[in-house]
């Protein structure tokens, strides 16, 4: 225990010396917190709409004023034709060019029908999902209403209504930040345990010191509880950090046990920093130990339901999505802080997160060598 | 630099693995949404309409539960993202006082799911409703008839794909060229070079060309893989596409160079184009979040990451065909910051000389 204490007071003595690492350690995961919420938002709300309109009619006035009250489009441009609709969907100046033909209300009015044509930016394939689908739902309703003004109300009280309601549970106006929060924290975790653990025992390979520890006779269990302790600590404290401004930034309180969201996070800490510690004993440079980093790190941030939903993926994708401890801790975080999912919830995600740490940590001390 | 085999192996590798893996797996798409219903009604109309969610390929049925309590605790679990609700006598409602209620409670702590799961379940009631009241001719129909520009099967990978490219340029060049130099100063041999005769532009150079070459073949790769493994059309110049991409590059490199004249070792010049440019480059591309919600001092953020003018470029050249005279613009602004940054290292570098 006396030599690990030691050990630990030069980890400690080092860290708190590169005053960099230190502050990359506490006020990059702040400045993340503060911004990404913000940036990240996927509500499609700001459709940008072209419309050309070739009849000049007061129904197609009527629909265009409709659709511009309707809170979802802004109506960017009325070019003269399509032709001249087009640059501005190249230039993305419009998602959607709508093409109201000519004779347009004649045609609503003497033959009851007409087509209309919405020509989507379908590169984005939310935006012209969700788009395209808004645009439809407000002309139908516009449908509905000119033929409401034709005919007599007895009549129109003969055809059966379903009425929806709707409810958003557990986040009542569907507020983006609610989401992403949570997800957040995990990433600042892992990048805090993953990076900055594979870096450290690099250096000091790089630099040769880690000779000097390998003729000593600290074990490497020492050792690598040594590297652990301090990253493990600097963790639980940006985790606190990221709770704190959650509560006091966004407002976010946690719906279910705290002491459950830190069980998990120190469980989560010990597996993420096994992985770093793994990483870095297959690198010899800090380069490549970084590369591996970075590149492990992306795959989690983007498979791990962060910002597209696992469920959408594969089949193949998701159990690679599963396999890692990242989508299990998202999903947790979410369930905890949104839903206040309790300890049976959560305790088969538990188990996987243990095995993880177990996994990973031992593979990194059996293949940590105290001989190059 | 060759020499370092493994850093060879994960420059190429990288990119390739995560092209591949992006392209199928990413998708903004909503499917496979575990549903339940809770059917207190049990008559004629609910299981037309149950049928009908069934037969829709986005959502998976869980077993039908009778009451309220048992939802809420499939909900906490994560087992159901979304339940419908059908009060008891909803046919009977419908067709004796041509109203019924039928309630779509969402899981919103996945908001855009949410969103998408009730509409998808509205057009499918709406559906319904439609061919109950199909009987009496509508008076007026508008027919909407959607076209799919450039994406006509809405391939997602579309989206992601350009973004991804510019992603990994932007990290991989920026960090390269930044260790490159920042490892001669760690190891001292940067003095050697300084006492040579080369000039400072020369050792920029140098250090800055292999890097670009390699890039380029890591270009080339992904443009291949993109093309033949995740069917994305090249609609626009080659030659154009490949000119546009240098000069990306090259903007990286730059960057990679500047960052590695300020900074003084390799863990820090990583941190920063790693870990500090990771984050930005994802969000300001724009390719995952729309730049245009962002509140306006981050969107006025976003112009100044090379990535996002790139990503622009990539998609106009690639995916909708257009020539030099729509992307001049982007093009002038990239070029504006290559030569800031070049100019920006030299100065910071001859100061180092001094």
């Amino acid at each position: 225990m006396r030599t690990l204490k030691f050990l630990l007071q030069k980890e400690f003595r080092q860290a708190f010396r590169d005053k960099s690492i230190i502050v990359m350690i506490f006020a990059m995961p702040t400045i993340q917190l503060l911004i990404m919420p913000l940036a990240a938002n996927f509500d499609v709300k700001h459709i940008n709409l072209a419309v050309v309109d070739n009849d000049h009619s007061s129904y197609s006035r009527q629909l265009i004023n409709k659709i511009a009250s309707s809170g979802y489009f802004y109506i960017t441009a009325a070019p003269a034709s399509y032709k001249q609709a087009l640059p501005f969907i190249e230039k993305e100046k419009a998602d959607v060019i709508m093409e109201i033909p000519y004779g347009f209300e004649r045609n609503l009015v003497k033959e009851g029908n007409q087509k209309i044509a919405l020509n989507v930016d379908a590169i984005n394939g939310t935006k012209a999902g969700l788009g395209g689908s808004y645009l439809t739902t407000v002309i139908n309703d516009f449908s509905e209403q000119i033929s409401l003004s034709w005919i007599s109300p007895q009549k129109f009280n003969t055809t059966p209504v379903i009425d929806i309601t709707c409810a958003n549970w557990f986040n009542v106006r569907a507020e983006y930040k609610f989401f992403m929060v949570p997800a957040i924290m995990v990433l600042l975790l892992t990048m805090v345990g993953g990076f900055l653990a594979a870096l450290n025992i690099v250096r000091e390979k790089e630099i040769g010191t880690i000779e000097q520890i390998n003729v000593t006779p600290v074990k490497k269990w020492q050792f690598i509880l040594g590297k652990l302790i301090p990253f493990w600590i600097m963790g639980i404290i940006v985790f606190t950090i990221g709770l704190l401004i959650a509560r006091f930034v966004y407002g976010i309180i946690p719906a279910g046990s705290i002491a459950l969201l830190y069980l998990f996070a120190a469980v989560y800490l010990v597996a993420v920093l096994g992985f770093g510690l793994l990483i870095s004993t297959y690198s010899n440079t800090q380069l490549q130990a970084m590369f591996v980093a970075f590149f492990f790190i992306m795959i989690f941030m983007l498979m791990s339901g962060l910002f597209t939903p696992v469920d959408s993926m594969p089949g193949w994708a998701k159990n690679i999505a599963y396999c890692t401890p990242v989508t299990h801790f998202i999903e947790v975080m979410r369930m905890i802080v949104l839903k206040g999912s309790g300890f049976d919830d959560v305790k088969q995600k538990l188990l996987y997160e243990i095995g993880f740490a177990v996994l990973l940590n031992g593979w990194a001390i059996l293949n940590y060598r105290k001989t190059t | 630099m060759f020499r370092d085999r493994r850093t060879l192996l994960i420059l190429f590798g990288l990119p390739v693995v995560q092209i591949i893996l992006f392209g199928y797996a990413l998708t903004n798409e909503v499917k496979n949404v575990n549903l339940v219903v809770v059917d207190h009604a049990k008559d004629y109309a609910t299981q037309q309409i149950i049928s009908r969610i069934q037969a829709s390929s986005y959502f998976i049925m869980q077993p039908a539960v009778m009451n309220e309590e048992a939802m809420k605790t499939a909900f906490k679990a994560g087992k159901i993202r979304c339940a419908v609700v059908f009060p008891p006598g909803f046919y009977n409602d419908l067709l004796h006082t041509n109203k019924a209620q039928v309630q779509i409670i969402a899981d919103a702590s996945d908001p855009n799911t949410a969103k998408t799961v009730v509409s998808y379940l509205t057009a499918i009631i709406g559906k319904y409703q439609q061919q109950l009241n199909t009987g009496q001719p509508a008076i007026m129909q508008i027919q909407p008839e959607l076209r799919m520009l450039y994406n006509p099967e809405m391939n997602g990978s579309m989206n992601f794909v350009p973004g991804v490219i510019a992603l990994i340029f932007m990290i991989v060049c920026t960090t390269l060229t930044s260790v490159s130099v920042v490892k001669e100063k760690e190891l001292g041999t940067m003095e050697i070079l300084l006492v040579s005769p080369f000039k400072p532009v020369m050792v920029l150079i140098a250090k800055a060309f292999p890097y670009l070459v390699l890039s380029l073949l890591n270009f080339i790769l992904i443009l291949l893989l993109s093309v033949f493994l995740l069917d994305m059309p090249v609609r626009g110049n080659l030659l154009l596409l490949f000119a546009e991409s240098t000069l990306f590059i090259i903007t990286c490199l730059s960057l990679g160079l500047m960052i590695s004249n300020i900074t003084t070792s390799q863990q820090t010049a990583m941190l920063f184009s790693m870990m500090g440019m990771m984050l930005p480059t994802l969000l300001f591309t724009g390719f995952i979040f729309p730049l245009e919600n962002m509140p306006v001092p981050l969107q006025v953020v976003s112009h100044i990451v090379p990535a996002r003018w790139y990503y622009i470029i990539v998609k106009s050249v690639m995916l909708k065909g257009l020539g030099f005279s729509s992307v001049w613009k982007e093009t002038c602004i990239l070029l504006a910051m290559t030569v800031f940054l070049l100019v920006m290292s030299l100065k910071k570098f001859k100061i180092r000389l001094a």
